[in-house]
This record gives C-alpha cells, sequence and structure tokens, in this order.
C-alpha cells in the first residue's frame, strides 16, 4: 500500500466504515474526555466565590469549557477550586474534602488568598492552600474576573493534555 | 433628655463629650449597676457594642467599651471600664442578651473573662487555641500551634509585605515593623 505522508496521518478515518472509528492513542483518547468534562468542586470561601458564580452563569459560561457541574459531593469531583481565603480553622476542612476527591484530581487556586493568603498576613489565615494540598493552576487577581478563571481552567485543560494518564496514575499518598 | 444628663444622672461626674458622643468612665465595681441603670431607667434599650482595648504597659492594662443606644437611636452613650489582668468583668448578658457573643469575642481575642457568662467559650478561634491574638504583645505574624485534627497556625512571613511600615517611623503599630 502506498501512501505519502500526508495520506499517512488521514490513514485514522477511512470513509468506508462511515468514520465511525477513529485510531488514536490511548493517553490523547483519556486526556481528551478528561479534559472537557471536569466536574469543579466549588470551594467558595470569600469574594473570589462571587466571580466563580459569575463564571458559571450565563454571561460567562464556563460550560462551554465543560466544567459546567458544580459537584457539592467531594467523590464527584474533578477539580477543586479553592476560591477564597483560607482560614486556619477551615485549613483541615478544605484537606478533608481534597482527601475524600477521587483521582484523577486536580486543584486550581483561585485568587490572591488561596495563592498566598493575599493582603492576609495574619495569624488567622493559612499563607497559601498549596501548603496543604498540592495545586495545578494559580490564578493571580483579587478577585480574578470570570475570563481570568476561564484561563485558568483552559491551562488546567492544556495539562491535562500533556499527562501520561495511561501509563502512570495521578497518585498522591493517602495519609493513613 | 440627652446622654450628658445621663450621666449626671447616673451621678458620673467626669464626662467626655466629643464631636456629639458622649462617654463616661466608671469603676469596674459600679459597672453592672450602672449598666442596669441605664438600661431600666434611662432607655438605652440596645447595646450596640462591646470592645476592649489592651493598654500594654499601663496599670490596669485592659479596659472595657460598651456602646449603647435607644431604639429611637435618639442618643447614644458610651461607657468605658478599667480592668486589671486576671480580673473577671461581671457579664451584661443578664441586662441585654446580646451581650452574650460580644463577650465571647471579647474572650477569644483578648483574654478577658466574664463572671456568671452562661458559656465562656471562644467564639472564632477554636477552644484549645492558645493565644489571645488581638493582645498587643501578640505579634502580628501569629504564633504556631496544632491541635491534631481540630487546627494549626503558623507564622505569616511579613517581610516586604504591603503593612510592615518603615524603621523609625514610630505612629505605626511597633509590633509590624518587619517582625514576623
Amino acid at each position: 500500500m502506498e501512501a505519502s505522508d500526508s495520506t499517512l496521518s488521514h490513514a485514522a478515518y477511512d470513509s468506508k466504515i462511515e468514520g465511525n472509528i477513529i485510531f488514536t492513542r490511548l493517553d490523547a483518547a483519556i486526556n481528551w474526555m478528561r479534559k472537557n468534562s471536569l466536574w469543579p468542586m466549588p470551594m467558595g470561601l470569600a469574594c473570589c466565590a462571587i466571580e466563580l458564580m459569575a463564571t458559571a452563569s450565563s454571561r460567562f459560561d464556563i460550560s462551554r469549557f465543560g466544567a459546567e457541574v458544580m459537584r457539592f459531593s467531594p467523590r464527584q469531583a474533578d477539580v477543586m477550586i479553592v476560591a477564597g481565603t483560607v482560614t486556619y480553622k477551615m485549613a483541615l476542612a478544605v484537606k478533608r474534602i481534597w482527601d475524600q476527591m477521587p483521582e484523577p484530581k486536580w486543584c486550581i487556586a483561585m485568587g490572591a488568598c488561596a495563592s498566598s493568603g493575599g493582603m492576609y498576613r495574619s495569624y488567622a489565615v493559612l499563607q497559601g492552600i498549596d501548603r496543604l494540598i498540592p495545586v495545578d493552576v494559580y490564578i493571580s487577581g483579587c478577585p480574578p474576573r470570570p475570563e481570568a478563571l476561564i484561563e485558568g481552567l483552559m491551562k488546567l485543560q492544556e495539562k491535562i493534555e500533556q499527562e501520561e494518564s495511561f501509563k502512570s496514575q495521578k497518585t498522591e499518598p493517602v495519609e493513613a | 433628655m440627652s446622654a450628658t444628663t445621663d450621666a449626671a444622672t447616673l451621678g458620673i461626674e467626669e464626662v467626655v463629650e466629643f464631636r456629639g458622643e458622649t462617654t463616661i468612665s466608671i469603676p469596674l465595681e459600679k459597672l453592672e449597676e450602672t449598666l442596669k441603670k441605664c438600661r431600666d431607667d434611662l432607655n438605652y434599650e440596645l447595646l450596640h457594642d462591646i470592645s476592649s482595648l489592651d493598654h500594654l504597659g499601663e496599670e490596669p492594662r485592659f479596659e472595657m467599651v460598651y456602646e449603647l443606644a435607644t431604639l429611637d437611636d435618639s442618643k447614644h452613650l458610651r461607657i468605658k471600664t478599667k480592668v486589671a489582668e486576671d480580673v473577671e468583668v461581671p457579664t451584661a448578658s443578664g441586662i441585654w442578651k446580646t451581650a452574650n457573643w460580644h463577650e465571647r469575642e471579647v474572650y477569644d481575642m483578648m483574654g478577658i473573662k466574664f463572671a456568671d457568662h452562661p458559656q465562656m467559650e471562644r467564639i472564632l478561634m477554636w477552644e484549645g487555641f492558645p493565644y489571645f491574638p488581638l493582645r498587643k504583645d501578640f505579634p502580628l505574624a501569629g504564633k504556631e500551634s496544632e491541635m491534631p485534627d481540630v487546627a494549626f497556625t503558623g507564622v505569616a512571613p511579613l517581610e516586604g509585605g504591603p503593612f510592615v511600615t518603615s524603621p523609625g517611623s514610630t505612629n505605626g503599630e511597633p509590633r509590624a515593623k518587619g517582625e514576623s
């Protein structure tokens, strides 16, 4: 069978079987499915949560990026969006909810407070949620506009695209 | 009747008038009696707020501040009383129910205890937190503490932060000068 480079790249598509079969890499398929159906766990703790709600509603419409299914049960969520000031009083509760989320899971630190404590250099505020749980994307802003959150989500999608999902499950040791 | 004449009714000679606000200072022993009189005889039905001050280095160290008002908003009265360390203040929660939470906040932040309070527990920080964070000798950056499975605290980096006053200036909070 003769085939040039250009036809080879389209070899996955055969019109004789009506385009119902697509060849791809397993990683690419898994990542494609994961990144376009991210179910967020909205960890709204302060004013960032208002912007998070705005992002979810009609004007900005996060469902255009497949992340509109806000789950208030951690067991059904893929990405935790930490939106707001994490106080020490709340910190272990956030960690507990994170631990209950099934793998694979990701975390977006939305806004200055979740990323670094923000303007709260104080006895009461955890200086960044990354001191407790691993963060994939940090979003600057106080609070970030919905566009920034969507940009952050797209960055996370790009990151998921690069993952070797089949070879290595994204795991994190669970403390007993 | 105005807040000033009320002060006279209460037998207080020292009245501070500042921009239409009336403040009286009374000794701690007369506090409960005075608050009751204000509520029952002088129509101060409303307790706006209870706060506390820390005059570190002075004796007595603390000061309680009660903000009273009438329901029709016609007069306001501020009552202050000095409190020494380790002295319990009589609770006002029997006079105004709202005093319950205000006094718990004062206890939580400043460590002043209230006698006969129905529930003398912290209200913002968790039970077991070992410090009183609004005291002057508590650093702005916080201190480390650990309560397994409940909560922990750490020290916030202040160096170069937005609240660090420049060295040598005396107007700012002394504890915020880059020390953490």
